[in-house]
């Protein structure tokens, strides 16, 4: 198959495999996971690549997603481009490790089948498993369908290994929605994503013949300073990722922002979510639209770091705001991304009402009618000036 | 970068966070020997050779191997890197270890 060929293909995929897909291209050194559902197929097809000779890197599969990360991190402090894969449990068990990668300033990527955590035991989609990494300094990008985790699994690559950032960069999915269904996707040709994505050139790495030390102690005189480094680096990969994403916009023909916005410009009731639901959304505000409301949606496709700025700029003229959440904090004001939006609206001194919808959790489904009656009720805020309660728990049954 | 460029602000207090390696990396060997921990003291042990009987438990017990072993088995405080916390004190037998004010 010729490249220009390949480069135009349109091919029916699901998201695991187009992420797969996206790893085989970026040409990984190393990978090292344990399998855990949903994100398994990813690293069954990478397995697969290795062992047909398709991708020359080493393939390690881990006693535990704590040795899995591990070995990532050593890895890539080795100089390599690494990646990893998991979800809910998994991404739990590594969460000692997620903290040491970011502090360590250990470029990889790692995908996220966003799962819910036990208990009651669930296998399906919810956000509330990288919600607990939040604050480690990674960088967190949200796909909203199969071409979206394709594109960004480049993107996080070389967001990650930026010389100005040095960070580990996670690419989330939902969890079956995205990981088992089959949508279309253009790829980019191997030479394109070679180009896009040259060997990585490390800026520290392990050298027998210069050792350095790696992952030290701090003691109070110098542990500020260091913590400080990581916010600097933090918010500097939101400044460099316009940057990366250009560039991968001229090779691929698609650009990519800190969200995904739908008629938002001039939309009297906004709505705000991560990952998947975008679409339905989406959907149901078009319809709306056709009736004369004026509403838009908005899918974040940085969480972290938080695009502050460009969403004040966004949001600032709309009357109201539904933000909502496939994850909770529980005891706390509401959502993740309600509390996020809460606080950016306050010391942005925009007084815009706004309710928080906490849906989908353990995957129960989110369904085009919901979508729409969400953006009704979010318009009957802007119309009222106001909403009547804080936060709601979509068609729980309480 | 030299061990003592990298050590030297540090003990001083001069820095800013752009001046340490990034995330506490340290890109070269045997920086240690730059960093005299023995500042941290607040009292330091005085030896009185007179009594002292070579029975080398101060230097069996200091956990910073700050008490030296010389030829003749007498004991020296390297004060470079006693950090003062009087183990030797205690454990000398005939008290011939004393710690003083600083």
């Amino acid at each position: 198959m010729n490249m220009a060929r390949q480069a135009q293909e349109r091919i029916a995929i699901m998201g695991d495999e187009a992420v797969a897909l996206a790893v085989k291209q970026s040409n990984v050194d190393v990978i090292a996971a344990y399998p855990i559902t949903p994100q398994t197929i990813i690293v069954e097809r990478l397995s697969e690549y290795v062992a047909n000779g398709e991708l020359d890197a080493a393939f390690i599969q881990a006693e535990s997603e704590h040795s899995a990360l591990s070995i990532c991190v050593g890895a890539s402090l080795a100089g390599a481009r690494v990646f990893t894969s998991t979800a809910s449990q998994g991404l739990a068990l590594m969460h000692e490790i997620v903290y040491a990668a970011s502090s360590m300033r250990v470029p990889m990527v790692m995908a996220i089948a966003n799962r819910s955590l036990n208990a009651p035991l669930n296998i399906h989609c919810e956000h509330g498993d990288v919600m607990p990494e939040r604050d480690s300094g990674w960088v967190h990008l949200f796909a909203t369908n199969v071409q979206e985790a394709y594109d960004l699994t480049f993107i996080a690559f070389k967001l990650s290994e930026h010389p100005d950032v040095q960070l580990p960069v996670s690419v989330n999915l939902d969890a079956f929605i995205l990981t088992h269904s089959v949508e279309p996707l253009t790829p980019i040709s191997d030479e394109d994503a070679s180009k896009f994505l040259p060997p990585r050139q490390p800026l520290y790495s392990i050298d027998f013949d210069n050792p350095a030390t790696f992952g030290t102690m701090a003691l109070p005189d110098t542990y500020m300073e260091f913590k400080y480094q990581l916010k600097e680096a933090a918010e500097r990969a939101g400044q460099v990722y316009p940057e990366v994403a250009e560039e991968y916009a001229r090779i691929s023909g698609r650009r990519y922002w800190y969200f995904n916005s739908y008629m938002a410009d001039d939309a009297d009731a906004i709505v705000l979510v991560l990952g998947s639901t975008y679409g339905t959304l989406k959907t149901a505000a078009r319809r709306l639209r056709e009736s004369g409301l004026k509403v838009g949606i908005v899918g974040l496709t940085m969480f972290r770091p938080f695009p502050e700025k460009q969403l004040v700029e966004l949001l600032k003229n709309a009357k109201s705001l539904i933000v909502m959440d496939r994850a909770y904090s529980y005891g706390g004001l509401g959502g993740p991304l309600y509390m996020e939006i809460l606080a950016m609206l306050y010391r942005n001194g925009l007084r815009i009402p706004v309710m928080n919808v906490v849906y989908g959790l353990g995957g129960r489904d989110f369904r085009l009618d919901e979508a729409e009656a969400v953006l009704r009720m979010a318009f009957d805020g802007a119309r009222r000036g106001r909403f009547d309660e804080h936060v709601r728990w979509w068609e729980v049954r309480a | 970068m030299s061990a003592k460029r990298i050590v030297e602000p540090v003990i001083k207090g001069q820095f800013t966070y752009k001046d340490l390696p990034i995330a506490a990396m340290i890109p070269v060997p045997a920086t240690s020997l730059e960093y005299k921990t023995g500042v941290w003291r607040t009292r330091q042990p005085k030896i009185d050779h007179g009594k002292c009987i070579k029975c080398l438990l101060c230097w069996v017990f200091c956990p910073d191997a700050a008490i030296k072993r010389l030829e003749d088995d007498s004991v020296k405080v390297d004060y470079e890197y006693c950090k003062g916390c009087g183990v030797c004190e205690t454990v000398c037998p005939v008290k011939a270890i004393s710690m003083e004010e600083v």
